[in-house]
């Protein structure tokens, strides 16, 4: 889906360096010591739940709100105290903010028209702007004339008409349905990459930083918890938090047992002990209390796949069953109190399990992830 | 039954406004029903008398001015209460609505004291001043709850689109908030060009259009005061219904620059 | 596709390279121009009078005022007065803003249009036209007598009644107001749940209606009460001299007898009435909904 850049998009496009940047609000901390940077061209999405900071980000990268403390840099330039009107960023707001007095033609036009440009230059730049996003003939309506999807996509002519060397998108997409929102997700990307433009995103929707993003920060309590490609954010989140808010997990807390290379034996809670594969960046002595995370998708059924060496056994009873389509979603209670989430695909080969059916599960030591020493 | 009952009370409402017209134009001297005969004496009494013109006209310099600083104070005043975050907001906003609560006479009485010292009386920008601080609240209680009602993401949106901070009042959010603002306007001209008791005190000799009224009244039943207030019913009409027209969606400008 | 125009936007204009909004302090800037006129023209006006009710340095003008029941008899028919007129307002009004929230929208307009118009026009004007309607020669005397029911004219003007009738006609408005926007805010499923459940429509307006729209109610009372206390205009010329509020006995002192001191005790009288009443309205009244 990559379509060539324009030449002059990316001499524009800036890096983005925001150094440990903290603010409270009275007695609330929004940000603590937050730090990332963000490279030209790519596109970043902010990931938290409400209340994580992600929004007041934001702000101060815009200009709306001031630090209390660290810097923002555009291309190294530090912007951290100039007025938001000549920060030269595009921002598109969680409620889109059109001009309800303006056409949508003068919506786009307006920071042209604060930029002094010729008025011809405006008629021509609007109309190639409107045109990316397939709205040339909505020129003379007035946004409340608009679907929502429209609406939004005015947004983002106006946010990237004037060739801002930063785009930000305060979680665009909360207002669509879920299949105008995934048609606007890859919108949204393919006009990104056209334009080359640097590009923060901001959700809490954790499937969508997954698929649009180059790169993810997670943020939790005004601090980023982890950065880095969707595929490591899922696979190896830094601790119990992330695990838990990306995707589903089981969490199991213990006790090392036996290093040996390679593979721990986790003694759980329960008194069951399990094989975990080992991270050289995590330290596992015996005694050490650890947590470890299964994600449900890798649980296989041993009375379908069969037993292989090196598996991790669960017996138990299914507690609940859901059935969603794609897969089988088990809730798995063990005679020892564990309880474990589960999901079989459906399929013809998979067996269906009914509430209070016994069943085996297993899942390998390379896919129980060591996420924290305590 | 509601529709009854509220039907007289609209009959109520209206028919002392109605009964002024047949008055104004009838040929007798006397407040007389049925008027005797047809006539248009008084309304040309109104129109050729210098001292009821100016009046009229004093009464219109007065509202204007009066329209222009009320709007003025209350707009600073109230983007000052909606967008600060200092102490004693709602002290002040509580406080605003005191000239409502306070009567008109206690009031007038009390700046008639004041300008009789100053040497204000009978000057028509003293009446200014004085209608000001009697239309301030109704002004700022108005673009309050207009300022209120605005998203300040809009605000914030022109600015990171290159406006500066006064551009952004000028071309978002002062436009959004017109109706507001005439609304105002509205209630602040007709708090002053109707206004009696402060103007019976303040404007002296000079008098205002509701004072010259007032005397004609109990000087003598004359209804020529009833063609003055006929022409004002009939112009209160017709600024409603502009009122009304002006509330409809604007159609879109097609300008892409000032 | 290609952007066009080589050149980037030109440079906004460097003259705006300041710090991002200092808002906050600045926001208190802006009220002082406001607070300075209601300082000099409101505030200080009043405290003058304040001072001068006291010249001499002894409350000789407040005896005056509170001895000898003349003018505490006045207050009191002023205080009567203005209660009849907000009890009436109060009757009247409900049902009409009751109509005018539950109707549709075309006659809820013209309803509007019914209530806007009076309260734009004029008091003056107002009250003239009912002297027109109550006079000897008006037009309700002249209808009863033209139709015979009638031999004489019916006094109706100089009069308590008619004092009465022209401040409701003025006050009407401002009940109504406060009233239809609290109707307005009510879920208008609530009613339909409480027909649901068993609801017959007077009791519909006691449990639903009433107790919801009570700080509408309040606000209305407040208002018409209030400024009842200090009317002027409709009395003194429906009242005819016979019928004496407040507010024309202070005016008289000032006109007629130029005599200062006296109309400031007077006045502070009626200012601190009227603010009791405010309070006790507004603010007791609220704390006893809990606010």
């Amino acid at each position: 889906m990559s379509e060539p850049r324009a030449p002059q998009a990316v001499a524009q496009a800036g890096r983005l360096d925001i150094e440990g940047v903290s603010k409270t609000f009275g007695e609330v901390t929004a940000l603590a010591d937050v730090s990332l940077g963000v490279s030209a061209g790519e596109f970043v999405t902010i990931l938290g739940p409400s209340g994580s900071g992600k929004t007041t980000l934001l702000k101060v990268i815009a200009g709306f709100e001031t630090a209390d403390v660290g810097r923002i840099r555009v291309d190294g330039a530090d912007v951290t105290d100039l007025d938001p009107a000549l920060r030269n960023i595009g921002m598109v707001f969680q409620n889109y903010a059109l001009f309800p007095h303006m056409s949508v033609a003068r919506n786009v036009a307006y920071p042209l028209a604060m930029r002094g440009m010729a008025k011809r230059e405006i008629a021509n730049r609007v109309a190639e702007a409107l045109d990316m996003v397939e709205l040339g003939s909505m020129a003379e309506r007035l946004p409340k004339q608009l679907s929502g999807g429209q609406q939004q996509r005015v947004a983002l002519a106006r946010a990237t008409v004037f060739q801002p060397r930063l785009l930000l998108l305060d979680e665009p997409f909360g207002a669509l349905d879920r299949k105008l929102r995934e048609q606007m997700q890859l919108e949204v990307r393919r006009l990104q990459r056209r334009l080359g433009l640097t590009t923060l995103f901001i959700t809490h929707d954790q499937e969508e930083a997954l698929v649009m993003s180059d790169r993810v920060a997670v943020m939790d309590k005004g601090c980023v918890q982890q950065v880095g490609p969707p595929h490591d954010i899922y696979e190896a989140p830094a601790n119990p938090f992330i695990a838990d808010f990306i995707g589903e997990s089981n969490i199991l807390a213990g006790t090392v047992d036996t290093p040996s290379d390679g593979v721990l034996r986790v003694r759980l809670e329960s008194g069951r002990t399990i094989q975990v594969a080992s991270r050289p960046d995590v330290p596992a002595r015996i005694g050490q209390r650890v947590r470890v995370m299964v994600r449900p998708e890798r649980f296989v059924d041993l009375a379908v796949g069969g037993a292989a060496a090196g598996i991790n056994r669960i017996d138990g009873v299914v507690a609940e069953s859901a059935y969603i389509g794609v897969s089988d979603k088990l809730r798995i209670t063990t005679p020892e109190g564990l309880e474990i989430l589960i999901r079989l695909p459906s399929g013809p080969s998979s067996r269906r399990y009914g509430s209070g059916e016994p069943i085996s599960a297993g899942f390998h030591a390379a896919d129980a992830r060591l996420i924290e020493a305590e | 039954m509601l529709r009854v009952v509220s039907g007289l009370v609209f009959a109520f409402l209206m028919l002392p406004l109605l009964v002024l017209f047949p008055i104004s134009f009838s040929s007798g001297t006397y407040l007389r029903f049925p008027p005797p005969g047809f006539s248009l004496k008084w309304y040309v009494r109104y129109f050729g008398d210098t001292a009821w013109i100016d009046a009229t006209y004093r009464s219109l310099q007065i509202g204007a001015a009066t329209t222009v600083l009320a709007l003025l104070l209350g707009i600073l005043l109230a983007f000052g209460l909606v967008r600060g975050r200092f102490r004693g907001r709602s002290l002040i906003e509580n406080g605003i609505s005191a000239p409502i609560i306070v009567p008109h006479i206690v009031l007038s009485i009390a700046i008639y004291g004041l300008f009789s010292r100053l040497g204000l009386i009978g000057e028509w920008y003293g009446v200014a001043i004085a209608h000001t601080v009697l239309a301030l609240p109704f002004v700022v209680i108005v673009l309050l709850a207009g300022l209120r009602d605005f998203d300040v993401n809009l605000e914030l949106a022109a600015r990171g689109l290159g406006a500066g901070r006064l551009a952004a009042v000028r071309t978002v959010t002062l436009p959004i908030l017109a109706p507001s603002v005439y609304s105002a306007a509205f209630l602040a001209f007709i708090t002053s060009f109707d206004e009696l008791v402060v103007a019976m005190f303040i404007a002296g000799a000079n008098m205002t259009l509701p004072k010259k009224m007032f005397d004609n009244i109990l000087s003598e039943i004359e209804p020529t005061v009833a063609a003055v207030s006929a022409i004002q019913i009939v112009l209160v009409s017709a600024l409603l219904v502009l009122g009304t027209r002006l509330r409809r969606p604007a159609t879109p400008t097609n300008a892409l620059t000032r | 596709m290609t952007l066009s125009s080589a050149a980037s936007a030109p440079p906004l204009r460097a003259a705006e390279a300041r710090r991002s909004s200092a808002f906050p302090l600045g926001a208190l800037a802006l009220t002082w121009p406001a607070l300075l006129l209601l300082l000099l023209l409101f505030v200080l006006p009043l405290a003058r009078l304040f001072a001068l009710s006291f010249e001499g340095g002894n409350l000789e003008w407040y005896e005056k005022a509170l001895t000898g029941g003349l003018y505490t008899t006045i207050l009191l028919r002023t205080f009567e007065i203005a209660a009849i007129v907000t009890l009436c307002c109060l009757l009247i009004g409900y049902p009409v803003a009751f109509l005018l929230a539950t109707t549709t929208p075309a006659w809820r307009a013209l309803g509007f249009a019914f209530v806007m118009l009076p309260l734009w026009t004029s008091v003056l004007v107002r009250t003239y036209a009912w002297m027109v309607l109550l006079g000897r020669n008006g037009i309700i005397n002249r209808l009863l007598i033209d139709s015979g029911l009638l031999e004489q004219p019916l006094p109706m003007l100089n009069s308590k009644m008619a004092v009465i009738l022209g401040m409701v006609h003025v006050m009407l408005p401002f009940m109504i107001l406060p009233i239809y926007s609290a109707l307005t805010r009510i879920d208008p499923d609530l009613p339909k749940a409480a027909r649901g459940l068993g609801a017959s429509t007077p009791r519909i307006v006691m449990t639903i209606y009433l107790p919801l729209t009570l700080r509408g109610i309040v606000a209305g009372v407040t208002l018409v009460f209030v400024v009842s206390l200090g009317f002027y205009i409709t009395p003194a010329l429906l009242g005819g001299g016979k019928v004496l509020m407040f507010a024309m006995v202070i005016e008289q002192q000032v006109r007629e007898f130029l005599a200062w001191n006296f109309a400031g005790a007077l006045s502070v009288i009626l200012l601190a009435v009227t603010l009791l009443a405010f309070t006790v309205l507004n603010q007791g009244v609220a704390r006893h909904l809990g606010d």
